[in-house]
């Protein structure tokens, strides 16, 4: 799989309260959840992200809530990957449960800036800053972990017969 | 090399002699929990399956509690589609309004979680089990409808960090405050995908309530799950709210640890942790006058009767300051009438707080208690997070049920120990 879009870039800690706060949770609608995305973090999210833009964060990111809510927004307000210094557990596997790309790599963090373009080339593990010609190399999934993905989640997997 | 409290759980439930950290197993469930915020998604997903019913109609659980009883149409909407599955599924579990109370003080409560079980629970605070020596960990709705359909769930095997506890905690000292503590000393991700082990010498001194808050509060560590090592306390209660049979693990002597913490409980203070992180703990003498708006004591950290017991001795024959709004929340219906029989709510609505019926309403900045722009509020919830009980520009010091009566009566954040002229 191949990721290109520009980065929207935040600092450590990033909470599922700000991601989409709990005052929306009385809907499931993904829609209404993407259009409240980021709300109380980043007011600007919503009007500026673009079809295939990638996030970027520092340590924890997800934390707190187990809120699904939270990988579904930012997966319905277009954002094709999250790229962190790490994550929290439960956010973590939520996004491979729906689907949502999520990768872990502190050096791609430092290196790339707000607004930069980023190709993420995930068969490889190389992530490219478009935008300074430089390149980061990322660990590839376990091969678990890489067949619910390849499957489109969780759900589709068990419908399958993959997971019994 | 030998395996952990959570190591061995998980094995005997993947059907595996040996696990190692890292491993990625499929395990069978015991139990799985959803309230009316996670569950409406899981149910959509559990559509998807073609699945007639559930795994185990007595192994499914919904607790209507985090907008209930119902705050709006929506949450009213999401409340009822929770009522129809259950009712469809015959699902044995279903906890609505009247019987429902905080899922993680109602569940141990009902004795639906027993030793050596294996519990995912689509709400992050479902790590609050291991205080019963059981596998419990917060997971999402995806996580909750294939719980639902096949009765298993995927892991990565955790590493552990091991506490082992010495000492006995002071009076008006309790487990938030060693939770706050530890969290402070590591961080809010300082237990990143590990397990946290409680042991040693000290949890004989800590009761059930002390533990539950504990275990509760792993994920604000970034612990996968909290576990405690069972002893005749958790024996107890086990029996006394008629859980079943007990399957004791105990750590192997062998077993390996990233890291060992030593905590002794009779050097804990009474601890904040200041916005808008679970870390920022101080105690006392690193606190200023801090004046603020409101005090919540509930939630499924600090809802217990020996919370309510802890505040209303604080609060008894006193006032709650002027301007300073006091929400008290017994967290499940059997909590309420205790402390009804023992007349504590009597204490609390003659010194002028409010007594609310159980939900997680204002902890989550759901209802019942919300805070405006600039306002702050004392509480005994988990999360201090930017915009978490209300406004962004709102402000949440987690404490104590000792603190937060404590700083009910002056107004301003209060150590319990100056407020009752207690002698350290």
């Amino acid at each position: 799989m191949k990721y290109e879009g520009n980065v929207i870039k935040y600092k450590d800690n990033v909470d599922t309260d700000v991601i989409i706060p709990a005052r929306y949770l009385n809907t499931s609608d993904h829609a209404e959840l993407a259009s409240h995305c980021m709300e109380d973090l980043d007011k600007t999210f919503v009007t500026r992200v673009q079809k295939g833009d990638i996030i970027m964060a520092g340590f924890n990111f997800g934390c707190g809530s187990s809120r699904e809510h939270a990988p579904i927004a930012i997966k319905a307000s277009g954002i094709s990957l999250v790229i962190a210094k790490s994550f929290a557990r439960i956010f973590y596997r939520n996004s491979i449960n729906i689907g949502l790309a999520i990768v872990e790599c502190p050096e791609a963090v430092d290196g790339i800036s707000e607004g930069d373009r980023v190709e993420a080339d995930m068969d490889n593990g190389i992530i490219r800053n478009l935008t300074t010609g430089k390149e980061y190399k990322t660990e590839p999934f376990p091969e678990f972990v890489q067949k619910i993905i390849e499957n489109g989640g969780l759900i589709n997997s068990i419908a399958e017969g993959i997971i019994k | 090399m030998g395996m952990t409290m959570t190591q061995k759980i998980l094995a005997s439930h993947a059907g595996l002699e040996k696990v190692q950290a890292g491993q990625l197993i499929l395990a069978n469930l015991d139990l799985v929990l959803g309230n009316d915020i996670t569950s409406p998604v899981a149910i959509k997903e559990f559509s998807k399956l073609n699945k007639e019913g559930v795994f185990d109609k007595d192994k499914v659980t919904m607790v209507m509690d985090h907008f209930a009883p119902n705050k709006d149409i929506k949450a009213a909407e999401q409340c009822k589609m929770c009522r129809d599955f259950c009712g469809e599924k015959k699902v044995t579990h279903f906890y609505d309004v009247g019987k429902m109370g905080i899922e993680h003080a109602l569940l141990p409560e009902q004795g639906l979680v027993t030793c050596g079980n294996v519990v995912i629970g689509a709400d992050s605070h479902t790590c609050t089990y291991g205080a019963l020596g059981a596998f419990s960990t917060g997971v999402g709705s995806t996580d909750m409808a294939c719980g639902m359909a096949i009765g298993k769930a995927w892991f990565k095997v955790p590493s552990a960090i091991k506490f082992n506890l010495t000492g006995k905690l002071r009076k008006y000292v309790s487990g938030k405050d060693v939770i706050l503590h530890i969290i402070g000393k590591i961080g809010v991700d300082g237990a990143l995908y590990r397990s946290m082990e409680f042991t040693g010498e000290g949890l004989s001194s800590l009761s059930m309530a002390d533990r539950l808050c504990i275990a509760n509060m792993a994920i604000e560590a970034g612990a996968k799950n909290g576990i405690f090592e069972v002893d005749e306390i958790t024996l107890d209660y086990i029996k006394a709210h008629g859980g079943a049979e007990p399957v004791v693990f105990s750590a192997d002597e062998d077993a390996v640890y990233d890291e060992v913490i030593n905590i002794n409980l009779s050097e804990i203070e009474p601890t904040v942790a200041f916005p808008h992180l679970p870390e920022n703990a101080k105690t006392f003498d690193q606190i200023d006058d801090i004046e603020i708006n409101q005090v919540v004591i509930g939630s499924c950290t600090n809802g217990r009767l020996e919370d309510l017991q802890e505040s209303a001795e604080i609060m008894k024959g006193k006032q709650c300051a002027k301007g300073v709004r006091v929400i008290v929340i017994p967290a499940t219906q059997q909590i309420y009438l205790d402390a009804m029989e023992q007349g504590l709510l009597k204490i609390f609505i003659e010194a002028g707080a409010v007594v609310s019926t159980p939900t997680c309403g204002p902890c989550l900045g759901g209802h019942m208690g919300i805070l405006a722009k600039g306002e702050r509020a004392v509480a005994t919830t988990n999360r201090n997070f930017v915009g978490r009980m209300g406004d962004v520009e709102s402000e949440v010091y987690l404490a104590s049920p000792a603190v937060a009566a404590a700083s009910a009566i002056t107004g301003k954040i209060s150590s319990p120990w100056e407020v009752m002229n207690y002698e350290v």
